[in-house]
């Protein structure tokens, strides 16, 4: 099917990354719409981040091009770290300050205002220790840290690796509500997942990745775990 | 407005370095005791003789502040490196220059800081007595800070990409810090002793220009070198 480029939040061709002699991705053309949220799941070093981190612009492709709603990664990246948030397994916050003074860094960044911080906090059940030095927070702790972060952003397309690492049901729950709040936007998610059952309340289409390259989607009815999907999903024992 | 965000955002990074710095407090201390500990050796290197010890404080003044000004530059990206917030933060927008300017002014902050001790300790273990030149003293000290730091806190960011970054900083950076190193040292010596040849002025306008060829072209090339 073919879309307008203001439709498609990725519109990836034949996107291609090499670490010294290693391919890690070999041509893995995405298309996804706005208002999508995608699962894209594979084996472990199928190059699911390494797709997530070219996204982003925080690498930048061998070969073949990508744009976020319209913006190109390669030429247009200040554009596009402007539509996209990375959220990624390493919480990436600083120890030495407090969770307050984490936010309002962010906010600053990210040229938002400074009261958007608390109100993040709040969100994520920080408010009660923003005060305190990260250093002392558990990994759960640092998730949520990171959420508030991801909040004060409000990005256009959510790039989630692995997102459900570390979170409480209540966490989780959080998580997918900021996922259909962005997809209600007009936004979309590519969330790399191996808790395909926390994913599944959010996730409408689903992608896998096998040795670099894209497996054709296997179609997964919305909000419905089985176990029988892991089979389509080219994975194996994942599904909680 | 794009320059004003950018500043907001220089500053931003500058006042969460020094903060994180202020609170482990380690680091300020351990690069300062090693400046001082350079000097000292300095001290025992050169003998009794009051008069070497005088014409060798210049080049012992500047190295001490280098080989501790490395470990400063190193810690800079490593706080970004710990708790793996280099990713969120080259994801923010804007131009990536604001993280580089912040950085620089931590660095040039906290090596000034270094640089008064540095300078105490000098005054008193080399028998130096203030110069009537020294405002113009105190300018040549600035000017070799600004290209030391932003060479340091360039190299730092390449180097931080590195398993050995720790060796690769020191390789990559002393010589290319050889100029800025040798006109510093010289227009210290010339001030110090009341400028009698009139060469602290051609030395000076040395650091000036190396100042400003290596600001323009590190914050040109900065996006490059912190890419993965």
């Amino acid at each position: 099917m073919n879309h307008s480029t203001n439709d498609l939040a990725i519109d990836a061709r034949m996107l291609a990354r090499r670490f010294g002699a290693q391919w890690v991705l070999r041509g893995v053309s995405l298309e996804l719409r706005s208002g999508v949220a995608a699962g894209l799941v594979g084996a472990n070093g199928s190059g699911k981040s390494t797709l997530l981190r070219l996204l982003c612009t925080l690498l930048r492709p061998t070969a073949g091009t990508a744009s976020i709603f319209g913006a190109d990664i390669a030429s247009e990246p200040d554009r596009v770290r402007e539509l996209v948030g990375f959220f990624s397994p390493v919480p990436g916050v600083y120890e030495d300050l407090t969770a307050m003074e984490n936010i309002r860094f962010a906010a600053t960044m990210l040229g938002r205002p400074a009261g958007s911080a608390a109100s993040a906090l709040e969100r994520t059940g920080l408010a009660s220790v923003a005060n305190e030095r990260v250093r002392g927070f558990s990994s759960g702790m640092l998730r949520r840290l990171s959420l508030a972060r991801l909040l004060v952003h409000r990005p256009r397309l959510l790039l989630l690796d692995e997102p459900y690492n570390n979170f409480d049901a209540p966490g989780t729950a959080l998580l997918n509500d900021v996922i259909r709040e962005t997809l209600a936007f007009g936004g979309s998610a590519l969330i790399v997942v191996h808790d395909v059952a926390s994913a599944m309340p959010v996730v409408n289409e689903w992608f896998s990745l096998t040795g670099g390259k894209m497996s054709p989607s296997a179609a997964i009815p919305v909000g419905s775990p089985s176990p029988s999907i892991i089979p389509a999903l080219g994975m194996s024992g994942v599904l909680h | 407005m794009a320059f004003r965000d950018e500043w907001l955002r220089a500053r931003a990074v500058a006042w969460k370095d020094l903060m994180a710095e202020r609170r482990s407090k380690a680091g300020f201390n351990s690069v300062a005791a090693l400046g001082v500990t350079i000097l000292v050796l300095f001290g025992f290197a050169l003998g009794p003789d009051a008069e070497a010890i005088r014409a060798a404080a210049p080049g012992a003044l500047w190295l001490a502040a280098l080989f501790a000004g490395v470990l400063a530059f190193n810690r800079s990206y490593q706080v970004e490196l710990d708790g793996g917030a280099l990713e969120p933060l080259l994801m923010y927008p804007g131009a990536r220059r604001s993280i580089f300017a912040g950085k620089l002014l931590a660095n040039f902050v906290f090596v000034f800081l270094l640089l008064v001790i540095v300078i105490a300790v000098s005054l008193v273990l080399f028998h130096i007595t203030v110069p009537s030149t020294w405002p113009r003293l105190l300018l040549v000290v600035l000017l070799g800070e600004v290209g030391l730091v932003t060479l340091g806190t360039f190299y730092a960011a390449m180097a931080s990409r590195s398993r050995a970054r720790e060796v690769l900083l020191p390789l990559l950076l002393f010589p290319m810090l050889v100029p800025v190193l040798l006109a510093a040292m010289q227009a210290t010596k010339a001030l110090l002793v009341g400028d009698v040849m009139h060469d602290a002025g051609a030395w000076t306008s040395l650091l000036v220009a190396y100042d400003v060829i290596f600001l323009i072209s590190t914050f040109l090339a900065f996006d490059y070198v912190i890419e993965a």
